[in-house]
């Protein structure tokens, strides 16, 4: 990549717009199939639209609605889906150090920005170049965001409208495992991925008659937990062959 | 879905700040200690460990008339998982799990 002498903030957002501007064919069909299924949840159009601007999370987002539909109590929705989020906390912890001298207001529309594509982007173009000054950095991650969400909500709107309109012959309710299982496909990388996931779906069809929805949240515990063993185990055991 | 209103929108703020939170955390303390590692290797399954959880007993229900989980629903969630792991892009496993469901619904499997 050529890199001009001096890169401007507002190079830095033009060229992180640049690079997010991909990821609108990603993040756009999501926000369709959110709003769709929104509608389909009993939700109105105000309410999925309020639901991507306030939360811009899609996995969560779509685990809440499954657990109302399922009738599972407040708490339980929002521990669920706030799990589902906790990789957050990790990508804030990881842009800090390049992030963490701008200014409050600016690290907090960070925050609220903060989507995975977002994220790797600029975790990316930030390790690439550390010593980019910290305007650069948050004007280039404020470029890749500035089409990612917008088109978030807007396709969520679509969605919801469309989602009206679709007969009622159409499964729609199969939508929803489409949508999840799809997320999930590529992120089954390592053994451990797949470990998790085998003890997830295990837990919870074995602890389904637990009550307030606990068994998924105790499933997903012990997933986590074989996660981090199997990950343990296999790092120990690729030092020992090496 | 029978969800009032009012419930609702408290699930959409109530998780909007929730999820503000945890992005900000980090970012707001100007911390930079990293989290231990512990930490992040748990964090690191949270997507892996909560959704497929999250859908098995719906993919998984067994029918009434059957006594077998319904077919359409399984070979549409096979084919989307398979696509998902070949191509590692969601998007294309969503279309691969859309275009199944709606080609056996259309010939009435």
């Amino acid at each position: 990549m050529t890199t001009a002498p001096i890169l401007t903030p507002r190079g830095a957002f033009f060229q992180g717009m640049r690079h997010g501007g991909p990821f609108v064919l990603i993040v756009g069909p999501f926000g369709l199939v959110f709003g769709v299924v929104a509608m389909e949840t009993g939700l109105n159009v105000l309410q999925a639209l309020s639901f991507s601007v306030v939360v811009i999370a899609g996995a969560a987002q779509l685990t809440a609605l499954q657990l109302m539909t399922d009738q599972a109590p407040l708490i339980i929705v929002l521990i669920t889906a706030i799990a589902v989020n906790m990789r957050m906390a990790m990508y804030s912890a990881s842009l800090a150090p390049h992030l963490g001298d701008a200014p409050f207001w600016q690290r907090a529309l960070v925050a609220y920005s903060m989507v995975d594509q977002a994220y790797a982007l600029s975790i990316l173009r930030f390790e690439q170049e550390p010593e980019l000054s910290t305007a650069v950095k948050i004007a280039y991650y404020f470029g890749a965001v500035a089409l990612i969400c917008p088109v978030w909500y807007l396709s969520t709107l679509a969605g919801a409208v469309l989602g009206n309109q679709i007969p009622a012959s159409i499964p729609l309710s199969a939508a929803v495992p489409i949508a999840f299982i799809a997320l999930i496909g590529p992120m089954l990388r390592t053994l451990a991925h797949v470990a998790a996931a085998f003890v997830s779906v295990a837990g919870a069809l074995l602890l389904a008659a637990l009550p307030y929805n606990l068994g998924l949240l105790l499933a997903a515990l012990a997933a986590m937990a074989t996660g981090a063993l199997v990950e343990i185990w296999a790092t120990r055991r690729r030092g020992n062959s090496a | 879905m029978i969800m009032s209103n009012g419930t609702i929108w408290l699930v959409i703020v109530l998780l909007g700040l929730g999820t503000f939170a945890l992005r900000l955390s980090f970012l707001g303390l100007i911390g930079n200690r990293p989290l231990p590692a512990w930490a992040l290797r748990l964090l690191r399954y949270t997507p892996v460990a909560v959704i497929p959880g999250l859908m098995a007993p719906q993919i998984f229900r067994l029918q009434p008339d059957t006594g077998l989980p319904d077919p359409v629903l399984l070979t549409t969630v096979g084919v989307t998982l398979v696509v998902g792991l070949w191509t590692k892009n969601a998007i294309w496993a969503m279309v691969g799990g859309a275009v199944v469901l709606t080609t056996l619904t259309l010939i009435g499997a």
